[in-house]
C-alpha cells in the first residue's frame, strides 16, 4: 500500500520533468506517443498512466528494476500482449497518429511495422535463408524469387551478419552461435521493413563481445529505425540510447536525454537506482 | 578432509564423529533407495519374461501344421474339365486313403481312419482342382492337413500310454500314424494357414486373416476418424479456445474420458451406432468409430501435451515478424508438435487394436468364416478372435490362441516401432 502510493506520488511529481524535455525537443518528429497508458493483468495493476513519446531514428532504453512494467509497456507498442487472455490496456498509443488499439487497426499489419527482438534469440527451426525469407513472404513483400533473395541479402548485410553465413544460408539457423542467432533475429525483424524495432532485453542472454556486435548494430541502424530497448544493463543504455525512460513498479519515474539521466536525474528513485542502490 | 579427521580436540572429534555418521546414513539410504529401484524394475522384467516365456512355449507348436500325402487318383470318370466342381470328392477322397493304408474294409475302421484326416478334406481336394483342371486325369499327392488329434498326436500332445477310453485317438489310428509316418507321408510345415485362411471350427483350418482384415479396416476407420478430429480439437483447445469455465469443463472431461472402461464405449457403440442409426452389426464400421470413441482422449491429450512442449519462444517469434495467429500455428507449431502428435496417435491405435469388450459388445466375436470384403460386411478382429478360440473346446485351439496373441503382439510391436522410428526421423530434421 505504502509502495503503491510512493510511486503514485513519484509519478505525479513527475509530469513536469516529462513536459520540458519534449518542449525543447521539437524539431524531432514523434513516432510513437503514448498517452496515459494502464495495464492490468487479471485484478494487477501493472502500468500505472504512462505518458510517453518516442522520437523518430532515436534509440529509446527503458530501465528499471525487474516487474516494473518496462517489458509490458513495450509490449503494448507492437501488442504482444494480446496473446495474454487476462491482459488488458487502457489508453492511447498513437503510432505516426494512429492508436495501435484501434479496432481498425490490424494486428499483423501493426506487427509488421513495429518489429520486435526477444530476450533469448529465437530463430526459427528452418535455415537461416527461411528464417528471414519467412516474414516477406507471408507479407507477400517479395513478388520473385529475386526479390526475396535480395531482401534477405540485404537484411543480414544490415544485420552484419552476411560476412560470418553468407555460404550456409541453407543451414539450419539453430546452428549459429548464441550472438549470431540474436543478430539473425534482428535481420528477420528488419526483412519485413519495420518503422520501429523493439529490443526486449536482446544481449541480456549473450556474452560482452557479441553484446558489443549488438550495441554497434543498433547504432548504426538508429539512422534508419526508431529503437525502443528495455535492458537490465545501465551502461548499455548510456551507451546505445539517446533518450531514458526509468520505469519503477508500474509508474513511468523519469524520462529524458541520456545524458542527463545519467548525470543528474531529477528523481531520487532515479538516483537511487542509477548509483546502485537499488534494482 | 582426513587431517582435521585427526584433530585431537575432544569436541571437535565428537562433532566430526556425529558428521561422519551422518554421511553414512546418507550413502547407506541412497544404497537402499537405488536397490528397491532396481528390485523393482527386475520385479517386472521378471514378470514379463514369465509372461513371454509361457505364451510363446504354448503357442509355438500352432505355427506347425500336421500334414497327411495322399495319393489323390484324379482319374475318376464322374471328373469332367468342363465343370470339376461337379464331382464325388468324398469318395475320391476315401479312395486316396484306401490307397495308403490298403488292407482296411470295416466300416467302424474306415469312419476311423477318414477322421485322421481334417473333415474339410473333399473340400479341399475340390478347390485344388478347381483351381487348376489341368490335374484331371493325373494321380496327384496332396498334403492335406490332419485332423486335431492327429496333430496333437505329432506334436506330443497326447500321451500313448494312456488307457485308449481316456485319450482323443484310437490304437488303430496310433498304429496307422506309425505306418503313415514309416512311410514318409507325414510332414509338420510352417502353418501359413494360421495367417492366411479364415476362422473355421476345425483347428487345423482355423487362421487370423479373417481377423487381420477386419481389425486393419476398425483401426483404418478409426485412425480417420480419430486423428483428424483428435488433432482439430487438441490445437483448437490449446491454442485457440479462451480460458474460461466451459473450456476448463471440456477439459477436464476429456481426461476423464480417458479413464472410462472400454465397455462402456461398447455400450454406446451398440445403443447409437447399431440401435439408433441402423448401422450393420459385427462390421469393421462400427467396431472403428467405437476404438475412435476411445482412441479420442488419448491423442487429443498426446497432441495436447506435444503442442504445449513448443517452447513459446517459437510462437512469440512467429508473432514477431506479424504473422497471424493461424500462421503461427500451421507454420511453425504444428511441425514442431507434429512428432508427438504422430506418436500419440499410433499409440492410441495401438491400444485400440488390442480393445476386446467393445467389439464384443458390438457383434465383432461372431463366427465368420471368410475375410470381410469391406468395412460394412461381418467380420471379427484379432483380439476378439483370441476370444473366441480361448473359449473353444478343441485342443488345437489351445495352442492357436497363444499364436494369436502372438501375432497381437507382433502387431503392436511393429505399431510401437513405427511410432519411436517417425519421432526420432521427424525430430532429427533439426
Amino acid at each position: 500500500m505504502n509502495l503503491q502510493e510512493s510511486g503514485r506520488d513519484a509519478a505525479s511529481a513527475d509530469a513536469g520533468h516529462t513536459a520540458a524535455p519534449a518542449a525543447l525537443a521539437d524539431t524531432r518528429t514523434v513516432k510513437i506517443e503514448c498517452r496515459d497508458v494502464n495495464v492490468y493483468y487479471g485484478e494487477a495493476h501493472a502500468l500505472k498512466g504512462v505518458d510517453l513519446d518516442i522520437y523518430e531514428n532515436e534509440v529509446t532504453a527503458f530501465i528499471g528494476p525487474s516487474g516494473c512494467g518496462k517489458s509490458t509497456f513495450l509490449r503494448c507498442l507492437n501488442r504482444m500482449n494480446d496473446t495474454i487472455d487476462t491482459c488488458r490496456v487502457k489508453g492511447s498509443i498513437n503510432l505516426d497518429g494512429v492508436d495501435v488499439y484501434n479496432r481498425a487497426v490490424d494486428v499483423v499489419q501493426l506487427r509488421a511495422k513495429v518489429g520486435m527482438v526477444f530476450q533469448k534469440p529465437n530463430p526459427f527451426p528452418k535455415s537461416i535463408y527461411d528464417n528471414i525469407a519467412y516474414g516477406p513472404r507471408i507479407h507477400g513483400q517479395a513478388r520473385t524469387k529475386a526479390d526475396l533473395d535480395e531482401i534477405v541479402l540485404t537484411s543480414l548485410e544490415k544485420a552484419g551478419l552476411l560476412d560470418e553465413v553468407h555460404d550456409r544460408l541453407d543451414q539450419p539457423g539453430t546452428g549459429l552461435s548464441s550472438g549470431q542467432q540474436q543478430r539473425l533475429c534482428i535481420a528477420r525483424a528488419i526483412a519485413v521493413s519495420p518503422e520501429v524495432i523493439l529490443m526486449d532485453e536482446p544481449c541480456s542472454a549473450l556474452d560482452p563481445i557479441a553484446t558489443a556486435r549488438i550495441e554497434e548494430l543498433i547504432d548504426e541502424l538508429r539512422g534508419n529505425y526508431t529503437i525502443v530497448i528495455v535492458t537490465h544493463n545501465m551502461q548499455q543504455a548510456a551507451r546505445v540510447s539517446q533518450r531514458t525512460a526509468f520505469f519503477h513498479l508500474g509508474n513511468l519515474i523519469e524520462v529524458d536525454e541520456t545524458e542527463q539521466v545519467f548525470t543528474s536525474p531529477k528523481n531520487e528513485h532515479t538516483q537511487g537506482y542509477i548509483t546502485g542502490r537499488y534494482g | 578432509m582426513t587431517d582435521t579427521i585427526k584433530d585431537p580436540g575432544f569436541e571437535a572429534s565428537a562433532a566430526l564423529g556425529d558428521a561422519q555418521r551422518r554421511i553414512r546414513r546418507r550413502y547407506a539410504a541412497e544404497r537402499r533407495f537405488k536397490f528397491f529401484g532396481l528390485a523393482a524394475i527386475l520385479a517386472a522384467v521378471g514378470v514379463l519374461v514369465v509372461l513371454l516365456f509361457t505364451i510363446v512355449s504354448s503357442g509355438y507348436p500352432a505355427f506347425f501344421q500336421t500334414r497327411i500325402a495322399l495319393d489323390v487318383d484324379l482319374r475318376d470318370p464322374t471328373l469332367e474339365q468342363a465343370d470339376p466342381a461337379k464331382a464325388n470328392y468324398r469318395k475320391i477322397f476315401d479312395d486316396a486313403l484306401a490307397a495308403s493304408l490298403p488292407g482296411i474294409t470295416d466300416t467302424k475302421e474306415l469312419r476311423e481312419l477318414r477322421a485322421m484326416v481334417t473333415a474339410a478334406a473333399p473340400y479341399l481336394i475340390r478347390d485344388r482342382v478347381v483351381d487348376d483342371p489341368s490335374l484331371i486325369g493325373r494321380e496327384v499327392r496332396m498334403e492335406l492337413p490332419a485332423s486335431d488329434r492327429i496333430d496333437q498326436l505329432q506334436k506330443g500332445e497326447i500321451d500313448r500310454n494312456v488307457a485308449p477310453d481316456r485319450r482323443i485317438v484310437t490304437d488303430n489310428q496310433i498304429a496307422w500314424y506309425d505306418r503313415l509316418d514309416a512311410d514318409g507321408r507325414i510332414s509338420a510345415p510352417f502353418n501359413s494357414g494360421l495367417f492366411f485362411n479364415a476362422d473355421s471350427r476345425f483347428p487345423e483350418l482355423a487362421g487370423l486373416w479373417g481377423a487381420i482384415v477386419g481389425s486393419f479396416y476398425a483401426l483404418m476407420v478409426c485412425f480417420f476418424l480419430s486423428f483428424p478430429i483428435g488433432i482439430a480439437a487438441a490445437i483448437y483447445l490449446e491454442e485457440f479456445a479462451p480460458k474460461n469455465r466451459w473450456t476448463d469443463l471440456i477439459e477436464v472431461n476429456i481426461n476423464n474420458l480417458a479413464a472410462v472402461p472400454s465397455i462402456v464405449f461398447g455400450l454406446l457403440g451398440l445403443a447409437v451406432y447399431i440401435q439408433t442409426f441402423g448401422l450393420p452389426r459385427s462390421a469393421p464400421l462400427v467396431g472403428g468409430m467405437t476404438l475412435a470413441l476411445m482412441a479420442l482422449p488419448t491423442i487429443i491429450i498426446a497432441s495436447r501435451a506435444a503442442l504445449k512442449s513448443v517452447p513459446p519462444s517459437v510462437r512469440e517469434a512467429a508473432l514477431g515478424v506479424g504473422a497471424s495467429h493461424q500462421q503461427a500455428v500451421l507454420h511453425h507449431v504444428l511441425p514442431l508438435a507434429m512428432p508427438g502428435m504422430l506418436t500419440g496417435a499410433i499409440i492410441g491405435l495401438a491400444q485400440a487394436l488390442g480393445e476386446t469388450a467393445p467389439l464384443l459388445l458390438i457383434g465383432m466375436n461372431a463366427f465368420i468364416t471368410s475375410a470381410p470384403e469391406g468395412i460394412t460386411a461381418p467380420s471379427t478382429a484379432l483380439p476378439t478372435q483370441i476370444y473366441i478360440w480361448a473359449d473353444s473346446p478343441e485342443r488345437g485351439f489351445v495352442s492357436r490362441t497363444s499364436a494369436a496373441i502372438i501375432v497381437l503382439l507382433g502387431f503392436l510391436v511393429c505399431m510401437n516401432a513405427v511410432a519411436i522410428y517417425l519421432r526420432k526421423r521427424l525430430e532429427v530434421r533439426w
